[in-house]
C-alpha cells in the first residue's frame, strides 16, 4: 500500500527547501575560496539569486499541491503561502545586509549560508504536518538564528544576545517537544490530521491540554508573546539589524504558521483562554514598556511583542475570518518591519553606533529619503489608512468582533492608541529637532535602494488594494480547515450541549 | 512489569530538574547541561508512549531528538567560548550588558 521509494512528486513539494539548501552549500564551498572583499559580494550575489530561486520553486510548487513524503509534509495554498513570504522576506534582508556587512567589516560567507539554511527551516516548518517534523524545521531555524544573533563577534553586546537567545531558545524547545511527546501519549500520534481524528473520535484526554499548553508555550516564545517575551529586546539590542529584521518577521511568520495549523487543524482543546490572556499581556506589556526605550532597536523589539499580540487576537477568533486575518497580519506586518529595520541598519553605521533616539534627531533635514521612508514604515505600524498596517488590524479586529470578543477588541483598540505614541516619537524626532553633532549619512547604495523601494510598495499595496492577498489567504484558511472538517464528519458522535 | 505512569512520572521529574537547574543555576555550562536534562526527560517519555502504543515511531524520535540536542550542544559551546572570549566569566549575573 505505502511505496517505499520518494517519488518525484514529493520532491517538487519540498523543491523551496531544496533550492535554498542547495544555494546555501554553494555559499559555504565557495567561502574558503574568496578573500573578505569577494565573501561579501560574489556570496551575497549567490545568496541572493538562492533567495529569488527559492521564490520561483515555491510559485512552481504550488502547481502541485498534496501531501508528499508520507503524510510528513503538506503543501496547499496556506504553505505556498508562508513559503512565497519567507523567500520574499530573506531576498530583502540579504539586500539589506549587502551593504550593511561591508560597513561592519565582517566576512560574510558563514552569514549568507546560515540566513539560506535558516529560510529551509522556516519553510519547511510552513508545510510540515507531523510534529516531530516541525520541532526539526524549527531547530533549523533557531540554531541559525542563535549563530547570526552572534555575527558582530568582536562586539560583547553581540554574543550576549546570541547566548540569551540560545539559552531560553532551547529552554523554550524542551518545552515544545515535551508537548510534541504528550500528544504523542495522548494520542498515539504525531501526524496533525491523525491527532485531530483521535481526538475527535475518542475525547480528550487530560493530556492533550497539558500537551497544548507546553507547545503554546514553545511556539509563544518563538513568536515573542508575554509571558514569554522577556528575550526580545535584548536579543534584538544586540544582534545584528538586519538579522533582527529576519527574526522578527520571518522567524515569526513560520512560527505563526505552525502554531495556526497546531491550533486550527487540530482544533485543539482549550486553546482559547490560552491566547486570550497571552495576547492581552503581549499588546498591554509590549505597548507599555516600548514607551520608555530610548534605543530604537529595543524600542523596536517591545513593538514587535505588541503586534505579537494583536496577532493572537486573531487566533482568539472564529476560525475562518481569524485565520485569514492573521495571514494577513503576518503579510503587512513583514513588509513594514523588514523596511524599518532596513533603515535603521544603513543608519546605524559602523559597530552600530548610532541606534539611540536621539541619533535620529533632525534626520529629516540630513537626509530626507531615508526619513521618509522610515516615517512610512512607523504610519503603517500605528495604523494609519492607506498603509498594510491599517488593514491589517482592520481585519484582525473585526474577526474578533464577529466572533464576539468585546474586552480583547477594545484592549487591542487601547494599545494601538498608546502604541501611536511611541511611533509619532521618533517621527518628532526626525522632522522637528534639531540634529545634535554630527552623524554623517551614507548614500543610500542601490541595493538597499531595492530593498527600501520593495518594503514601501508592499506596504502601500496592502494599504491600497488589499483584496487579493486577502481572498488568497481566505482560501487558504478554508483548505486550513478542509482536513479537519473531513475528520468531522463521519464521527458519530450527537453535537452534545446543542439544546 | 513497570507501569507506564512510573517512566512518565520519572520523566516528568528529569524534566522539572532541568527546569530548576536552568532557573537556579549561575554557570552558563551547568544552565546548558540543565537544557540538556530537560530534553533526555522528554525523550524517556517518548520511549515509555512508544512501548505504550507498540509504535515503533516514537523510539525513532528520540534519535532525532539526539541529533537535534547534538547540533545544538556544537553551536551553545561555540556561542559560550565566544561569550568567553569577550567578558571572561561564565557566571550569568556577570553578562549584563544588555539590561533585563
Amino acid at each position: 500500500m505505502t511505496q517505499t521509494i520518494p517519488q518525484v512528486a514529493d520532491y517538487i513539494r519540498i523543491l523551496p527547501e531544496l533550492v535554498l539548501a542547495f544555494f546555501g552549500l554553494v555559499v559555504m564551498v565557495l567561502d574558503p575560496l574568496l578573500d573578505d572583499e569577494g565573501s561579501r559580494k560574489t556570496l551575497g550575489g549567490i545568496a541572493l539569486l538562492g533567495a529569488l530561486c527559492g521564490l520561483g520553486a515555491s510559485l512552481w510548487m504550488a502547481q502541485s499541491p498534496g501531501l508528499a513524503f508520507w503524510n510528513m509534509v503538506r503543501v496547499d495554498s496556506f504553505s505556498v503561502f508562508f513559503h512565497v513570504l519567507i523567500t520574499a522576506i530573506v531576498a530583502v534582508v540579504i539586500l539589506t545586509s549587502y551593504e550593511y556587512m561591508a560597513v561592519q567589516r565582517i566576512r560574510a560567507g558563514e552569514y549568507y549560508g546560515l540566513i539560506l539554511f535558516g529560510a529551509v527551516g522556516m519553510t519547511l516548518m510552513s508545510s510540515a504536518v507531523e510534529l516531530v517534523l516541525i520541532f526539526i524545521a524549527l531547530e533549523i531555524s533557531s540554531i541559525s538564528s542563535y549563530v547570526l544573533a552572534g555575527f558582530r563577534r568582536r562586539e560583547a553586546s553581540s554574543s550576549e544576545s546570541s547566548l540569551k537567545y540560545f539559552l531560553l531558545g532551547s529552554f523554550a524547545t524542551a518545552f515544545f517537544l515535551y508537548g510534541v511527546a504528550l500528544m504523542f501519549g495522548a494520542t498515539g500520534s504525531t501526524n496533525i490530521t491523525a491527532i485531530s481524528q483521535a481526538l475527535q473520535a475518542k475525547g480528550v484526554p487530560r493530556l492533550a491540554y497539558v500537551a497544548v499548553a507546553l507547545m503554546f508555550v514553545g511556539l509563544g516564545f518563538k513568536v515573542a508573546s508575554a509571558p514569554f517575551h522577556v528575550w526580545t529586546p535584548d536579543v534584538y539590542e544586540g544582534a545584528p539589524a538586519p538579522i533582527v529584521a529576519l527574526m522578527s518577521t520571518g522567524s515569526k511568520a513560520a512560527a505563526f504558521a505552525v502554531l495556526l495549523r497546531v491550533m486550527f487543524e487540530i482544533n485543539t482543546p482549550g486553546r482559547f483562554w490560552l491566547i486570550w490572556v497571552s495576547a492581552a499581556l503581549s499588546m498591554t506589556l509590549g505597548n507599555l514598556s516600548a514607551l520608555v526605550q530610548d534605543n530604537v532597536k529595543r524600542l523596536l523589539a517591545y513593538s514587535s511583542i505588541a503586534h505579537a499580540g494583536y496577532l493572537l487576537v486573531a487566533f482568539a477568533a472564529q476560525p475562518g475570518p481569524g485565520i485569514s486575518a492573521a495571514m494577513f497580519y503576518t503579510a503587512s506586518y513583514a513588509a513594514m518591519n523588514v523596511g524599518a529595520f532596513a533603515v535603521v541598519s544603513h543608519f546605524a553605521g559602523a559597530e552600530e553606533r548610532y541606534v539611540t533616539l536621539a541619533d535620529y534627531a533632525g534626520l529629516g533635514r540630513r537626509s530626507p529619503l531615508l526619513a521618509a521612508t522610515l516615517t512610512i514604515f512607523l504610519l503603517s505600524l500605528i495604523g494609519i489608512p492607506i498603509t498594510g498596517g491599517f488593514f491589517a488590524k482592520f481585519y484582525v479586529f473585526s474577526a474578533a468582533l464577529k466572533s464576539g470578543l468585546v474586552w480583547l477588541t477594545l484592549i487591542g483598540l487601547l494599545n494601538s492608541a498608546i502604541g501611536a505614541y511611541y511611533y509619532l516619537r521618533i517621527i518628532v524626532m526626525m522632522y522637528m529637532r534639531e540634529p545634535k553633532g554630527e552623524i554623517t549619512v551614507r548614500r543610500i547604495p542601490a541595493s538597499l535602494g531595492v530593498a527600501l523601494a520593495l518594503s514601501v510598495l508592499a506596504t502601500l499595496y496592502l494599504g491600497v488594494l488589499p483584496g487579493r492577498v486577502l481572498d488568497f489567504a481566505l482560501r487558504s484558511a478554508t483548505q486550513l480547515m478542509q482536513p479537519h472538517r473531513a475528520a468531522i464528519t463521519p464521527a458519530p458522535t450527537p453535537p452534545v450541549g446543542t439544546m | 512489569m513497570v507501569p507506564l505512569s512510573y517512566y512518565l512520572m520519572l520523566s516528568g521529574i528529569l524534566f522539572a530538574c532541568g527546569i530548576l537547574g536552568f532557573l537556579l543555576k549561575r554557570n552558563i555550562i551547568t544552565i546548558f547541561m540543565s537544557i540538556e536534562l530537560m530534553l533526555n526527560g522528554v525523550n524517556l517519555s517518548f520511549v515509555a508512549f512508544a512501548a505504550h502504543w507498540h509504535a515503533l515511531s516514537g523510539q525513532v524520535f528520540v534519535f532525532f531528538v539526539m541529533v537535534v540536542a547534538a547540533a545544538e550542544a556544537a553551536v551553545g559551546l561555540a556561542i559560550i567560548i565566544a561569550v568567553y572570549r569577550t567578558r571572561e566569566t561564565l557566571n550569568v549575573d556577570q553578562v549584563n550588558l544588555l539590561k533585563l
